[in-house]
């Protein structure tokens, strides 16, 4: 058994492990930390394949982006430690059912299947020539999927943006102040003090 | 034990697969729901891959899918979790079964 061996098989533990526990455990916080193991593991796959350049993206945009948004969202609508509820027994049955099946059908085709290997000399992936394949407007460049990329980035950018704001309407604002003046009357002046207080109070 | 080769890579990403789609079906939150959903985007990469290392190590194609993909489930990410949020902030909730406004 030679090195890259032993590791693959620890890599496979650390993803199908983490994926396992990430979709079963009751704690949403832990289930997320279980996601950015596999995630992690994920990342090693591609350390192992020579794709160092994939390996970086995924680091960089999974781990750092997507699981840390997935956690911010956890707090922001959950309670602390709570536990979520255990799916229902049947549906967690015939749904097991369905996912075992269909890895069992899969692996037998996988294993049923000859792939036959390309006998033209390799290409290195290095980032210098996947920029450079990238920007290309040749047969084979990929400039047109990398603009229509940036444009659907931004569309999202904009459609994330005017779902998640929040429009205070006027009225509901001076109400508000007018309950606050109220209730403590020094409150008119620390809100102009500190303009964020006065979300903070609302 | 034999060398590792593309089996062994189509058989992980398969098993994780499936797991996500396990995942997918039996969980109730919003939130979890989507990490199923990156779980699967995340077997299809590492198919991609391994293809490409195994099979056809003359092109790129491969990775410029996978980055590609990448991108769109950062996007999509972003846009299900605004969506989250808006939905907690009206309702309270982000289980599935108790947001039912629109559904009779």
């Amino acid at each position: 058994m030679n090195p890259s061996t032993i590791i693959f098989y620890i890599l496979a533990a650390v993803i199908i492990g983490g994926g396992l526990f990430a979709v079963t455990s009751t704690k949403i916080f832990r289930s997320a930390v279980y996601l950015l193991f596999s995630l992690i593991g994920i990342a090693g796959l591609y350390f192992l394949l020579d794709y160092e350049f994939i390996a970086a993206v995924q680091i960089i945009v999974y781990v750092g982006g997507i699981v840390v948004l997935i956690i911010f969202s956890i707090f922001l609508t959950h309670g602390s430690g709570q536990d979520m509820k255990r799916p229902a027994l049947g549906r967690a049955v015939f749904s097991g059912l369905a996912a075992l099946l269909g890895l069992v059908l899969c692996v037998y085709i996988i294993h049923q299947q000859v792939f036959v290997k390309t006998t033209e000399l390799a290409i290195d992936p290095s980032p210098a020539n996947i920029g450079t394949q990238m920007l290309s407007t040749t047969e084979h460049g990929y400039v047109l999927p990398f603009e229509l990329v940036s444009m659907l980035l931004l569309a999202s950018m904009i459609g994330c943006i005017v779902i998640a704001i929040k429009i205070k309407s006027p009225d509901k604002i001076i109400v508000t102040n007018l309950a606050n003046l109220k209730s403590n009357p020094t409150m008119e002046m620390e809100s102009e003090l500190n303009p964020s207080m006065q979300n903070s109070h609302e | 034990m034999n060398e590792i080769g593309l089996n062994h890579y189509l058989v992980v990403s398969c098993s994780l697969f499936f797991i996500g789609i396990y995942g997918f079906l039996t969980r109730r939150n919003l939130i979890t729901m989507l990490m199923s959903v990156e779980l699967i985007l995340n077997s299809i990469n590492i198919n991609f891959v391994a293809f490409n290392k195994f099979l056809f190590p003359h092109k790129l194609d491969g990775v410029f899918f996978v980055l590609f993909i990448i991108t769109i489930a950062a996007a999509e990410a972003a846009v299900a979790i605004a969506i989250i949020i808006n939905l907690y902030r009206n309702y309270h909730t982000i289980d599935v079964e108790e947001v039912t406004t629109m559904k009779y």
